[in-house]
């Protein structure tokens, strides 16, 4: 296999590798906050590339103008707030309630409000999926990377992905809110003390977590087709991906992702037929050498 | 009220063929195993196996595999598959016990979402189709399967054998190590008792009896399909253990029933019976945790007392 070849691969596999880097980082930040491994996550990464979806095709008739269009650019701010307040309101009003009570609690809510929006959705929409028109012009077309040519569209994802995936980092580990935040974590009682909401904190970071899901499917939207079930088997895959990295780190939910999409991506060139289950024998192998997972902290 | 429960359970289980639909009372019978099965991890363990969907779907595989391509005797179909269940739960509880708590339930998840890709990719399994036309046959050369009233008794010695294999667990010792476990980890630790080998026994009886309700399930139905091995299907197992009640006996019997029940009277809706579903589960987490029989046993104490 020549090295263009495996270059081509790779950036192929960064391309998936995004997807699961953003996703198992909004897992990784409603995790270390709530202890809620939240199963609607793929539901709701689902549910944003609908709402760019909605917003090109649907909206405008619905309301009563027929050539309106919410283009991809508004999608990517309006689907991202809409998810992320809808999530919001999932944990003050349903998860809230459940923060007593065994973790496994926060899981069996999530997983019944994943069948809920997926049911719904499925209601309406075609579950072998629709595409999604509304590809910005700009990102039409093919790049030249030297090795490859390569879909703008895709090389745009993997950058603007990566953007957001390290800012988030940024502000958590390296910024006065991020601090707050963690210490918000550690010992609630105590910020409190300072004078700091944090039931609200909360649930303002429980919104941003669902909004990464929400923004990794618009972004996903132009690549893949637009389905109910599209966040159903890849949250599976995600979930893979975090018990891999373990739970511990949120710069290990960004390095795990883009990896195990690399690796995704190789063994697609190498031996097709693995290229769905190598993620989870993977996972095999981590779990007998480190229980933990790679960044994990043991305990 | 146990003996109440007993005696509803065997009057119902040897009318039921002349009450209703043979074919409903047998799915019936099977998943209710398939739930009581589960309940021995979740109810009287602790452990949220979110992968059960693997056992009970491999199994239905291997059963309809050596009925169907080998014709071999649907007895030793239905051996076939459990002892599947039994080996792939050992393999799977070897793994998955390092972790606990909802790293446990995500590892199983993932394990068993290798099991649904090889049921989508191996040569035997009829892929997207799935293993259809598996023939019932004459269980040991003389019970005439195709006759409904022979098959019925049949699956529901099948389903008496495994939930007195589970309620003979549950009383015994093994039992109350397990009830231990669930209640207070470190404790039972600190008492001497290997937890990690008692977790994983624990699994594999659980495991074996989920594979016995999908080997039956392949010979009611005579089909192995992609749904029996969906992560989908573990979730219902979670739901009709939730809603019976975890940690009772009788619950998983119940809660198999009413789900079973809703997802016929509903088939004609579609997508919203998921919908349904779904919001069963957020209204049982919410505010009946301890499901019926769990409600019924509670309210019944507390008029005793």
């Amino acid at each position: 296999m020549s090295l263009n070849a495996i270059l081509a691969q790779t950036m192929l596999g960064l391309s998936t590798g995004v997807f699961y880097a953003m996703l198992s980082l909004g897992l990784a930040i409603i995790f270390g906050l709530l202890n809620v491994i939240n199963f609607a996550h793929g539901a709701l990464y689902m549910l944003g590339a609908f709402v760019a979806l909605i917003g090109y095709s649907y909206l405008g008739p619905w309301l009563g103008f027929d050539d309106y269009h919410m283009g991809f650019w508004t999608a990517l701010i309006v689907a991202p707030l809409v998810v992320g307040i809808f999530g919001m309101l999932i944990e003050r009003f349903l998860l809230r309630r459940l923060y007593a009570f065994d973790h496994i609690y926060g899981l069996l809510l999530t997983f019944g409000i994943a069948l809920i929006l997926q049911g719904i959705l499925s209601n309406y929409f075609n579950i072998s999926g629709t595409a999604y028109p509304a590809q910005p012009d700009v990102l039409s077309g093919i790049v030249n990377l030297g090795f490859m040519y390569f879909p703008k569209y895709r090389l745009f994802a993997i950058v603007f992905s990566i953007v957001v995936c390290f800012a988030t980092w940024f502000v958590i580990e390296r910024t006065t809110l991020g601090s707050v935040l963690r210490a918000g974590v550690e010992n609630p009682k105590l910020v409190e003390a300072f004078g700091i909401n944090v039931p609200r904190m909360v649930t303002l970071t429980f919104g941003f977590g669902v909004a990464l899901a929400a923004l990794a499917g618009v972004l996903a939207a132009p690549i893949y087709s637009v389905s109910p079930l599209m966040g159903a088997d890849l949250i599976i895959t995600v979930f893979a991906v975090v018990v891999i990295g373990g739970m511990g780190s949120i710069l290990g939910a960004i390095v795990t992702g883009l990896g195990l999409g690399l690796v995704q991506g190789l063994t697609q060139a190498l031996y097709p037929p693995a290229a769905n289950t190598v993620i989870f024998f993977i996972m095999v192998v981590v779990l007998l050498i480190r229980p933990a997972g790679l960044f994990g902290k043991e305990v | 009220m146990n003996g109440v429960f007993w005696v509803l359970l065997l009057g119902f289980g040897l009318a039921a063929p002349y009450l209703v639909y043979p074919v409903f009372a047998m799915k019936l019978l099977c998943f209710a195993l398939f739930a009581c099965a589960f309940n021995l991890l979740l109810g009287y363990t602790g452990l949220l196996s979110f992968g059960h969907a693997a056992f009970f779907g491999g199994a239905a595989y291997i059963t309809g595999h050596v009925i169907k391509v080998m014709q071999l005797d649907p007895l030793i179909g239905i051996l076939a598959g459990t002892l599947f269940a039994m080996v792939l739960g050992a393999i799977f509880g070897a793994l998955a016990i390092r972790r606990q708590g909802i790293y446990f339930a995500m590892i199983t998840l993932a394990l068993a979402q290798i099991i649904f890709f090889l049921a989508l990719k191996l040569p035997f399994t009829g892929g997207e189709n799935g293993l259809q036309g598996i023939p019932r046959g004459h269980m040991l050369g003389l019970i005439d399967l195709n006759d409904p009233l022979a098959i019925y008794y049949v699956v529901f010695a099948i389903f008496m054998i495994g939930f007195l294999i589970i309620y003979r667990t549950i009383h015994s010792p093994f039992g109350q190590i397990l009830t231990a476990i669930r209640e207070n980890e470190p404790r039972a630790r600190s008492l001497g008792y290997n937890v990690e080998r008692f977790k994983l026994i624990a699994f594999i009886i659980s495991a074996t009896l989920a594979g016995t309700a999908g080997a039956t399930k392949a010979i009611i139905f005579q089909f192995a399909s992609l749904t029996d091995v969906h992560w989908q299907m573990s979730g219902e197992v979670v739901l009709m253990t939730l809603l019976g009640g975890m940690g009772t006996l009788f619950g998983p019997v119940a809660g198999a029933g009413v789900v079973i029940t809703m997802q016929d009277e509903l088939a004609s809706f579609g997508s919203w019976v998921q919908v349904a579903i779904g919001a069963i589960f957020v209204v049982c987490v919410l505010i009946f945790r301890r499901g019926f029989v769990g409600e019924l046993a509670r309210l019944l104490k507390a008029k005793s007392t």
